[in-house]
């Protein structure tokens, strides 16, 4: 196995590991909190396949500077990068809707425990 | 029990992940046909423009990225009217711990080089890594430190709803001015200079700018709100 192979081996499985945990807190932690944290977690995985997929051996960033015009063969795609840029602001704001929305549950419940919010009723 | 079937679920779509992403077919074809050398040609031939990320996201996906201002802007109304109480509330502190005096001098120190840098980053945004959405939120933190640091730190809503508006109106303006002027909307209509120039790249730099003012602005807002929030 070379270099490149376990590079790819690295970052393919720490990205699916991320998303994988997150879908775990999500699915299984009674904490509204800890469901936030683990939507977030599933973000991050999922930008960093994103951002793994347009990886270009032995790449530069896709900016140009005087001097270095022979680098575009090496540049890595700029397309994932631009689209994660978009998805962290996405999830930003879906985080923070999230949370106004668990403020607003514990003002009326007094608790963040998903068990004990039964009632549909504000 | 529960916990032994999310176990089992997940593991299988991790299997199902792992095989698709690292199989050698994926990898012969990630980067065959993308649209890759087209982006990096066309940035550098027409639109002058050094960081192809911001080409992409302002000018071939110019629509995409009002949407996700829009995005932006909806997350902050939304916040807003969940978080909505009886005025008289608005005005007293959730987080009522005093700073000490060197966290509030330190502040006060470092608060002017956070704009700055700021305003550098979405200033430069066509040449170097960064642009509007970065730089707003560099700006929004200084704005934080400041609120957390001095208890009666106050921005005026009002102030911050007629930069943000203004910078809406001011991008949907400029895409109107390109399909006047280019012939479809957000077309890129002014001249574009030399590459690696500040002023180079036509609308990409302004539009930018603007970008990064809303950001600020909404950030802002958005941290005031929840500072503000009494439970």
């Amino acid at each position: 196995m070379d270099t490149a192979e376990l590079i790819r081996l690295g970052v393919y499985g720490t990205s699916i590991l991320l998303i994988l945990i997150g879908l775990y807190a999500v699915l299984t932690k009674k904490s509204l909190i800890k469901i936030i944290i683990g939507l977030s977690i599933i973000d991050g995985g999922i930008h960093l396949l994103l951002i793994g997929i347009g990886y270009v051996k032995g790449g530069t960033a896709p900016i140009f500077s005087p001097g270095s015009e022979d680098a575009v063969a090496r540049m890595v795609d700029p397309v994932p990068q631009a689209l994660v840029l978009t998805a962290i602001v996405i999830g930003f704001g879906v985080t923070a809707v999230a949370l106004s929305l668990i403020i607003r549950l514990y003002r009326h419940h007094n608790t963040l425990n998903i068990d004990e919010i039964k009632n549909l009723k504000w | 029990m529960k916990k032994a079937i999310v176990i089992f679920f997940l593991a299988v779509f991790g299997y199902f992940m792992a095989i698709t992403f690292l199989s050698p077919e994926f990898e012969a074809d990630r980067n065959r046909n993308g649209v890759k050398d087209f982006y990096l040609e066309k940035t550098v031939s027409d639109l002058k423009t050094a960081n192809t990320v911001t080409a992409i996201v302002v000018n071939f996906r110019g629509f995409d990225t009002l949407g996700e201002v829009t995005v932006l802007f909806l997350a902050a109304t939304a916040l807003g009217s969940i978080l909505f109480k009886k005025r008289h509330h608005i005005g007293e502190r959730t987080v009522l711990y005093p700073a000490s005096t060197i966290v509030g001098s330190g502040a006060k120190l470092i608060f002017p080089a956070i704009i700055l840098l700021g305003a550098y980053v979405f200033i430069h945004g066509h040449l170097t890594p960064g642009g509007g959405f970065q730089g707003g939120t560099i700006i929004a933190t200084g704005f934080l430190l400041m609120l957390i640091s001095y208890r009666n730190f106050s921005i005026s809503h009002n102030i911050l709803s007629v930069i943000e508006s203004l910078a809406g109106i001011l991008f949907v303006v400029f895409g109107f001015m390109g399909l006047i002027y280019g012939g479809s909307f957000l077309e890129n209509f002014m001249g574009t200079g030399i590459l690696n120039d500040l002023f180079s790249g036509g609308v990409i730099p302004v539009i930018y700018i603007l970008v990064g003012f809303k950001v600020a602005a909404e950030l802002t807002g958005l941290i005031y709100t929840i500072l503000h929030e009494k439970g």
